[in-house]
């Protein structure tokens, strides 16, 4: 390996790795300066676990987490498929951009609209609306995955399953969905991640009662650099990267793209 | 069966992605009230043709004549747009030979290398912008660090300026600039740039005339995933941008929740929807050609 | 256009003692290899058997883990690809997408002035019948017409060593066959070296001077396309190059005239060769002759007909003999053809087969 493509390596992973580190390292920090180095503790985490509106918050984030990402994997796979396998339909250019549009528009407008939408037909703000937002927004992360999945497979293997004499709601359950199981998985996973870690558009469209973890962490966060959100930091990052290292070895594992 | 596919999904996008865009575009033509929902007027359904009338007349066009007329929502714009485009600038400039170095690696890291990637990229937006706090600010980490090194004897003032807000974007937008680079480099036959050095390129040459040429949707589309969501970024500039920095995401939310202007905070998303189609219809422009050229 | 050197006995290009290891995999080892200046080789071999390796060496793509490359007399082994004399034709022609035919095909020419560029673009043109394709882009050219470019393309720096992977490996049958004919008398009109990879043995002997057939990263032996099917080193190379009887046995005596004798599950056989102790003798199909009575001299090769199979410009026929082995004969479609169940009578010339070492 050429020593200038090393070089780009270690230099880029290294910006994107530094500052987790430090905060990991900084939360074990026993001072309250979060800049000075008082010795190794666990006292932070002591802190968090006492922390009763934050844990309060973390279970409300799991369960939306949760709904949400089962919501957006069903209609994510059902729009990947329909761009597959549902040939020309009217709308589909339409379609297509509505799909697409959560992945790339600024979250301060998913938010914003569909706050409005809400309001503007009388919902009550809470778990409900921050399920349905986060469900929107995932769904198109997971009509990607899991559509590259299906462009990627042997086309034959469904036709073989019908040729021999399978109707097709039994191709699609004993042929196609084993097929695309790893990446339906991989897709839940990105999809709880996404709702898991939203801030803006939870802000706009939770209510009172339905307060997130990222929402209770701005608001400490707001008033300055905390060693208790160091912890708990560490804690998310650590979920994190497991469900992410998790997903990426489903993916691989049935050599997803 | 197959024609009924679409229907759900169909349905759902409708219902909560092109209906709220519609409902945020009607409600920025409205007028601020203090009622519940704060803004006027509301259709009244139960006044059939008449009440749609009036409704369509008391809309107008005054929270966009805020917007063109005040120089702070003017300045915001601009910032956002120049400081978004520097940092897809930036991002272009070190991401392309990250993922020229991924796509150069041995095959079998090249899985680990994308994993590491994306490990940051999915772990808490919120979180890795707050770790920038304790690293910029004046008695942060890198103050002390130039200090120590003797490069610096004054702590410096980068957090809460657009610096600051720079270092932010390009670190959080790192990956999105990366992978899609990375897609097209490493599906890029190796044996274009071997065909180049063969007829006697340097590895400059081989670089601008057939490798970047090459790689150019991949560039482009990380741009795009870029530059886009960096127009209307929110939680970049509010921690690390301090009072001075304005962005339009930051306006539409102070304007929604400090000032609880919904309309105007909508003419704000809408300008931003306004600002990002022109990128975007370049994006697909490009493409089109791009697949053109490759036909 | 000419070489400025004059004929170097030492060769154009030699290749001395070359390995490269991949890891643990040695992708090929001590290999000696010469070019005469003008001379066309080629390197046959299945694929993996390190002959593109060996032209990824010599382009500069890879570096040798052992031996030197010299061209000219000058060490060329450490010198990146862009500062060799060498120019490859890569397998399916790694054509810019992003450059017109005429781009492609000056894009190794930058060092010349625009006029001259042109000129020598046109002039390439010309030389693979192309002319006016210049402005197309690449894709919207067929299969043959960008095998072309390639070859223009690659040529267009004068190299003194040409390298062409496959170079016909994409076209279809018929092409292939005409275009053999346009490289060959090509490489007779520039007089530039050529080394050809492929692994169509027919493709071998229709191009090339020499032919080196490599195995497992060897170089087994090379020679003109004659020698290696009269006479192959072993039975790797005998089969490659066409359809070949095997019979193992044991030298036991030699004849005034240098043929073997050798003690076979048939009896006492005679063939050409200087292998001693256990050997193989491989006879083509058309070298037996086949009676229905004895021959007068030689052996008696008794067998009976299994099979015969028409194959347009000859009849193979398979002959199961004493010792249950089956030989494939040869034998001309106007022959009066045996039945099967027949009882033939087979011969052959002993100078005609050739006896190789058992070993390999």
């Amino acid at each position: 390996m050429r020593a200038l493509d090393r070089l780009a390596l270690i230099l880029g992973l290294g910006f994107l790795y530094a500052p987790i580190l430090i905060l990991v390292v900084y939360s074990f920090n026993a001072s309250a300066l979060v800049t000075v180095w008082g010795g190794f503790s666990t006292r932070w985490y002591g802190v968090l676990v006492a922390d009763v509106p934050l844990r309060e918050a973390a279970g409300v984030s799991l369960a939306v987490a949760l709904a949400s990402a089962a919501l957006a994997t069903v209609f994510g796979t059902l729009a990947a498929l329909a761009l597959d396998r549902g040939g020309r339909f009217a709308g589909r250019r339409l379609f297509t951009g509505l799909i697409y549009a959560p992945l790339v528009m600024p979250e301060v407008i998913t938010g914003l609209s569909l706050l409005l939408l809400f309001v503007g037909f009388g919902l009550d703000r809470g778990l409900l609306t921050l399920v349905v937002a986060h469900a929107t927004l995932g769904l198109g992360f997971v009509a990607v995955i899991v559509g590259a999945r299906l462009r990627g497979l042997d086309r034959s293997l469904e036709e073989a399953a019908a040729d021999l004499g399978a109707h097709p709601g039994r191709v699609f359950a004993t042929v196609t969905l084993p097929l695309i199981a790893p990446s339906l998985a991989a897709a839940f996973l990105l999809a709880f991640t996404l709702s898991l870690d939203d801030l803006v558009i939870a802000s706009f469209v939770s209510g009172p009662g339905a307060t997130t973890l990222p929402m209770r962490l701005y608001s400490q966060v707001r008033l300055g650099v905390n060693p208790e959100i160091n912890a708990a930091s560490t804690l998310l990052v650590g979920t994190v990267t497991a469900l992410v290292l998790t997903a990426s070895w489903l993916t691989g594992r049935k050599g997803v793209a | 069966m197959r024609r009924l596919l679409p229907v759900l999904p169909a349905l759902w996008l409708a219902a909560f992605v092109l209906l709220p865009v519609i409902l945020t575009l009607k409600i920025s033509l409205s007028t601020p009230a203090t009622a519940q929902p704060p803004y006027l007027p509301v259709l009244d359904w139960s006044a059939g043709i008449e009440g749609w009338g009036s409704f369509l007349e008391a809309l107008d066009f005054t929270n966009f004549e805020t917007l063109a007329g005040d120089a702070l929502y003017r300045d915001a714009a601009l910032s956002s747009l120049t400081l978004a485009a520097i940092a897809t600038a930036i991002l272009a400039l070190i991401g392309t030979p990250i993922a020229l170095a991924m796509a150069r690696a041995p095959e079998r890291w090249q899985p680990l290398l994308v994993a590491l990637l994306i490990v940051p990229f999915w772990t808490s937006f919120l979180i890795r912008i707050y770790a920038w706090i304790a690293i910029l600010k004046p008695e942060g980490l890198l103050s002390a660090g130039l200090i120590r090194l003797g490069l610096i004897s004054q702590p410096l003032e980068i957090l809460n300026t657009q610096g600051a807000v720079l270092i932010g974007l390009t670190y959080a937008y790192l990956p999105f600039m990366v992978l899609p680079l990375y897609a097209v480099l490493a599906k890029l036959d190796p044996r274009l740039p071997e065909a180049a050095a063969d007829l006697g390129a340097g590895p400059v040459r081989v670089f601008w005339s057939v490798t970047l040429p090459l790689a150019r949707p991949g560039l482009s589309a990380g741009a795009l995933l870029c530059f886009v969501p960096m127009v209307g970024e929110f939680i970049i500039p509010d921690l690390l941008g301090g009072s001075d920095t304005l962005m339009l995401g930051r306006v539409l939310w102070s304007e929604f929740f400090s000032n609880r202007d919904w309309p105007l905070a909508s003419a704000v998303a809408i300008l931003v929807l306004v600002l990002v189609v022109g990128p975007l219809v370049l994006f697909r422009e490009d493409e089109a050609a791009a697949r053109e050229a490759g036909r | 256009m000419a070489s400025t050197h004059g004929p170097d006995p030492a060769g154009l290009l030699t290749c001395a003692g070359l390995g490269k290891r991949f890891g643990a995999h040695a992708a090929l080892a001590d290999l000696d290899l010469t070019l005469q200046a003008g001379e066309f080789v080629c390197l046959l071999g299945p694929s993996g058997c390190g002959k593109s390796t060996l032209l990824r060496l010599i382009a500069g793509f890879e570096t040798p883990s052992a031996g030197t490359i010299r061209l000219g007399g000058a060490d060329i082994t450490a010198d990146p690809p862009h500062r060799r004399p060498v120019n490859m034709m890569f397998q399916s022609y790694a054509l810019f997408p992003h450059m017109s035919v005429a781009a492609n095909i000056a894009y190794g020419l930058s060092g010349l002035r625009r006029a001259a560029r042109q000129a020598r673009v046109d002039e390439l043109l010309r030389l693979v019948r192309l002319d006016g394709f210049g402005p197309r882009p690449p894709d919207t050219l067929s299969g043959g017409q960008r095998q072309r470019v390639a070859l223009a393309r690659a040529l267009a720096r004068s190299p003194r060593v040409l390298l062409l992977d496959e170079p016909l490996g994409a076209l279809d049958r018929a092409l292939r066959e005409e275009t053999q004919g346009e490289l060959r008398a090509l490489q007779r009109r520039l007089g530039t070296g050529f080394i050809v990879v492929t692994h169509d043995p027919a493709e071998a002997l229709a191009l090339a001077d020499r032919i080196g057939v490599m195995d497992r990263g060897r170089l087994v032996q090379i020679g003109d396309g004659a020698s290696l099917y009269e006479r192959p080193a072993n039975r790797f190379v005998a089969g490659l190059l066409g359809d070949v009887n095997l019979i193992p046995g044991r030298v036991s005596a030699r004849d005034p005239a240098g043929l073997a004798r050798l003690d076979t599950a048939l009896g006492p056989l005679r063939a050409g060769g200087a292998a001693e102790g256990e050997g193989i003798i491989a006879l083509r199909p058309e070298r037996i002759a086949l009676a229905r009575v004895p021959s007068e001299d030689g052996p008696d090769l008794a067998g009976q007909v299994v099979e015969t199979t028409f194959l347009g410009d000859r009849i193979r026929i398979q002959v199961r003999l004493a010792d249950g082995t089956v030989w494939r004969v040869s034998a001309p479609t106007d022959a009066d053809a045996p039945a099967v169940g027949e009882t033939v009578h087979l011969s052959y010339p002993p100078e005609r087969a050739w006896l190789m070492p058992a070993e390999a």
